[in-house]
């Protein structure tokens, strides 16, 4: 790959999503390119580069930049936030919210893995009160991604990674060499593309945020800009849930983070006042 | 230092099971069949287990349920390791007192996911 197109595909995922391509891993960049490359009908990444040059596609543009995106994931992804969810923030949020449902957002969840494990969880219902009820949502920014989300199907090799067995079991059924979520979780959980950098007000509140291993992958500006955004979106109580070795409140003071939760943050009810 | 017995009549999986659990830091034994597995046990429990389902002379699950009648016999992980991927006979294999199961072909990431799901990592 050229340095220019390099450069041109960087900016476009800067521009459309705030992401941060890393120019030195060409590796990288190629193997997330070279699939769409041939998928578009291009001979290669230098002729996709140009076409993109040449005119201004923006379905092109944005399968771009969703081909860059595409995150990491797997069922239970480094599982002690799952612990932490199931055993203390779900229980407690039951208490408090009493009838009103309580609403968890998977705001980058790629092919779904972390919000079918939060359905999962849910589903299981473990030191919930009978009539608990939990919504729970997944969003990402590639459409690719958000469709085998939604078809709930997954690779025998991607239901080894983080599911425990007695979970593979209860919640998935074979579907030929494949593993398919039954329709009870698959239903649990409600799917919509969503760009983090755009207004997100139009989703609405929620009780706690799962933005795991997001930022990390952002520009610094728009990491502070969406991290205000999810505060927005939060009840004083309202919980964020970010990956290992994220740190919110080097980024901003709308949150703080909650002692011996490592990624764990609460809202910061003085972050609002000040802003007020 | 853990211990884990890696149970299976291919020399190749065997290997290639070894390189990747002592990576993690086991002390590893091998068996070729249940027979060879109980006699190591016997002598000396190890911390884990990981087990071949179809094997000659004793097959795993034959295998797991005499190691759970065994003094000692309930202390492995056992993480089962077989191309027995239909969920009833999976069932089987949790009720005879397996702790985890791999489903083949596994890769290093399969192997650490699943023993650290058993609690032996």
């Amino acid at each position: 790959m050229s340095p220019q197109d390099i450069e041109l595909f960087a900016a476009l995922a800067r521009a459309r999503a705030g992401l941060k391509v890393d120019p030195g891993k060409t590796y990288l960049l190629e193997s997330r390119l070279n699939p769409l490359a041939r998928r578009e009908g291009f001979a290669g990444i230098p002729e996709m580069a140009a076409a993109l040059r040449s005119q201004r596609d923006e379905k092109l543009i944005w399968a771009v930049v969703e081909a860059l995106a595409q995150g990491e994931t797997a069922f239970f992804r480094d599982r002690a936030p799952f612990t932490t969810f199931q055993r203390e923030l779900l229980p407690t949020l039951a208490r408090l919210r009493g009838q009103e449902p309580i609403r968890i957002w998977s705001c980058a969840c790629a092919s779904g893995q972390e919000a079918y494990s939060l359905a999962m969880i849910a589903e299981q219902g473990e030191g919930l009160p009978p009539g608990t009820k939990v919504e729970i949502y997944g969003s990402d920014l590639s459409e690719r991604l958000l469709e085998k989300a939604q078809s709930g199907l997954y690779t025998q090799f991607e239901v080894q990674r983080g599911l425990p067995i007695r979970q593979l079991l209860a919640h998935f059924e074979k579907v030929e060499d494949n593993w398919r979520l039954t329709p009870r979780i698959r239903q649990r959980v409600r799917w919509r593309r969503v760009n983090l950098i755009s207004d997100l007000t139009v989703m609405g509140r929620f009780d706690v945020i799962f933005c795991r291993n997001v930022l990390s992958a952002m520009e610094p500006p728009y990491r502070r800009r969406v991290l205000e955004s999810l505060a927005a979106l939060l009840p004083a109580d309202g919980l964020l849930m970010l990956g290992a070795g994220e740190a919110a409140e080097t980024i901003t003071t709308a949150f703080r983070p909650v002692t011996g939760r490592p990624g764990l943050y609460v809202r910061n009810p003085a972050h609002r006042a000040a802003a007020a | 230092m853990k211990t884990c017995l890696v149970v299976d009549d291919s020399r190749v999986i065997r290997k290639v099971a070894r390189r990747i659990l002592e990576d993690l830091g086991f002390e590893i034994a091998e068996a070729a069949d249940g027979m060879e597995a109980l006699a190591w046990c016997r002598a000396a429990m190890p911390d884990a287990i990981l087990l071949d389902w179809n094997m000659p002379l004793m097959n795993g699950i034959d295998f797991l349920r005499q190691l759970r009648l065994e003094p000692g016999g309930d202390h492995p992980k056992v993480v089962f390791c077989s191309v027995e991927t239909d969920p009833e006979r999976i069932r089987e294999a949790l009720d005879a007192g397996a702790t985890e199961y791999i489903m083949k072909p596994f890769d290093g990431d399969i192997i650490e996911a699943k023993f650290a799901e058993a609690g032996v990592l």
